[in-house]
């Protein structure tokens, strides 16, 4: 008899590695997350975030390295009922109503929670009686929500939960995942918006090119980038000039202001007093986040930062 | 896990699929009536013909309705749900299960209605006939299921509904189920013989003249087909499979 409790042990990816024929989706990435963790997997689009998720669930085979979920492969995990795993796309099954899917699912676990509780968490509830084909794209975002919560899993896995969700939809959504996360489970979600790792996530393991390029609290990748702002009135000078300071990694006008993000503040500011002593108003700030992102992706040597979209 | 939900929806499913009533039912009635009722005291193929096309009606349908998993497989798998189901504690076994068991309820209201409407027109069976040739035509259907099930995996869902439908014509103009026979000696005899939905059309004179069910030949020809479409089926469920 198979528990309906995962047992200890977290997750644990190790040497993970799979490629699309020639090219590389996820390279060599080692990633341990204990349980009752909520992580984010932070990257742009292409990073290997879906892959790196679709080999947690046991959808995708890795070429090289293991997976272990809670001491056991994944298709095991599934089996056992311990994942719950929210894809990007799947629409519902047709000729059923929203409800009859999610009691549907539910039938297959051993210990699934109250359909009429997972419709209410999921914000399922006020369509529950619609035809799954008759859904708008937020609600089937809602109904792939209900069907990887119905099952009460330990491990809880949601590739882009809020990709097709408007900004108050979102909002809905993350009050009910705090609510989840709050029971002990384990949470790993992709995402390409900053705010939602910064704000839900106790933990960042930020990916871009298939490789694991940092790990840890959003304040410590902050502090890892060292990356600071340099702020302060400028009516003359040339903003590539700026750009070019030692010290400096971008330069950025906004009218008199100007605005550099720096790798090395210290180095920036001596060498911006000397080129523009005219510069008032200065300003010197610890990094956001997103410039974090930029810096640590950055000797990627492409435009993965720039395909980097900001939830507002 | 519970496979009796499961297949209670799938029953669900099957059953609010009204077009599917239309190829399964209304379809062989309206031709059973319109072709045989002006031939009730015909006799084709050495038996009466409303006997013989009562069963050609009634194995029609029947195809139209076991094809039918074939087809909701394909449309799960392209609607992407069945990448949901993959990562359930459902086992595939389970669904296909109950998609099978689900298409086989479906063909059983289309055998009972045109054995009616075969009845009215005056087709007399004893009880065990019309029960040997239920048990027949449903064996005989079995290579239907799998053929659903490859073209189902393999075939993209737009051109499926044409595909499938397009093959169980094929195997019912060869097979005789249109109330004639393209041969009755020869090659191409040859041809139609070693095709189930010939046999399949043959059940109702088989149990009607009473010789201890089909020849050998017939379960050879249907066993061959489900035998050698079976791993077609499982290697096309793969290759869906490691594709997804």
């Amino acid at each position: 008899m198979i528990p309906d409790t995962a047992p200890e042990g977290g997750i644990v990816l190790q040497h993970l590695s799979k490629s699309y024929g020639a090219a590389p989706a996820v390279r060599s990435l080692d990633l341990a997350i204990a349980p009752g963790e909520t992580v984010a997997l932070l990257g742009p689009n292409g990073a290997g975030k879906t892959t790196t998720i679709d080999m947690m669930l046991g959808l995708t085979r890795p070429d090289h390295g293991t997976i272990s979920v809670f001491g056991v492969p994944p298709a095991e995990a599934v089996q056992a009922g311990w994942i719950g795993g929210m894809l990007q796309t799947g629409a519902p099954l047709d000729h059923l109503r929203v409800r009859e899917l999610i009691a549907l699912t539910a039938s297959y676990y051993p210990a699934p929670l109250e359909v009429d509780d997972v419709l209410r968490l999921s914000g399922a509830d006020a369509f529950a009686g619609q035809w799954t084909t008759k859904l708008s794209g937020g609600q089937a975002q809602r109904v792939r929500f209900a069907a990887a919560l119905v099952g009460d899993p330990d491990l809880l896995v949601l590739d882009e939960p809020t990709a097709s969700i408007d900004v108050e939809g979102r909002r809905d959504f993350w009050h009910s995942m705090r609510e989840i996360a709050g029971q002990g489970k384990t949470v790993v979600f992709a995402t390409h918006y900053l705010e939602e790792a910064d704000a839900y996530a106790d933990r960042i393991v930020l990916i871009a090119r298939g490789q694991l390029v940092a790990d840890g609290s959003a304040t410590e990748i902050k502090a890892r980038a060292a990356s600071r702002t340099i702020r302060g009135t400028l009516p003359q000078g040339d903003t590539a000039a700026l750009g070019a300071l030692p010290g400096v990694l971008a330069a950025d006008r906004h009218g008199d202001a100007v605005i550099l993000s720096c790798s090395d503040a210290d180095v920036a500011l001596r060498a911006l007093l000397a080129a523009f002593p005219a510069i008032r108003d200065i300003e010197v700030r610890g990094g956001s986040l997103e410039e974090a992102f930029m810096e640590l992706t950055a000797d990627l040597g492409d435009t993965t930062a720039d395909v980097m979209e900001v939830a507002r | 896990m519970n496979s009796a939900i499961h297949f209670r929806y799938e029953v669900l499913r099957t059953l609010r699929n009204r077009v599917l009533y239309g190829v399964t039912l209304a379809l062989p009635l309206l031709l059973f009536f319109g072709v045989a009722s002006g031939q009730r005291h015909a006799t084709f193929n050495g038996t009466s013909f409303p006997l013989y096309f009562m069963t050609a009606m009634a194995v029609y349908g029947s195809m139209f309705a076991v094809v039918g998993p074939g087809a909701r497989i394909a449309r799960d798998i392209a609607g992407g749900w069945t990448r949901q189901l993959r990562i359930t504690p459902l086992r595939a076994r389970t669904d296909l299960t109950a998609k099978v068991a689900s298409a086989y309820l479906l063909a059983l209201p289309t055998l009972a209605l045109l054995y009616l409407a075969g009845a009215s027109l005056g087709v007399r069976l004893t009880a065990s006939q019309w029960l040997e040739m239920t048990g027949l035509i449903l064996v005989g259907l079995i290579p239907f299921v799998v053929i659903g099930f490859v073209l189902g995996y393999l075939m993209p869902v737009d051109a499926l509904t044409p595909g499938l439908g397009g093959i169980v014509v094929l195997f019912s103009l060869f097979g005789g189920v249109y109330g004639f026979e393209l041969a009755t000696s020869g090659a191409l005899f040859d041809v139609m013989k070693a095709l189930p939905s010939y046999w399949l059309v043959q059940a109702g004179k088989t149990v009607a003249t009473g010789n201890g069910g089909w020849p050998a030949e017939a379960w050879i020809v249907i066993a061959a087909w489900t035998v050698i479409l079976v791993p077609f089926a499982a290697l096309a469920y793969r290759r869906n499979s490691a594709r997804a």
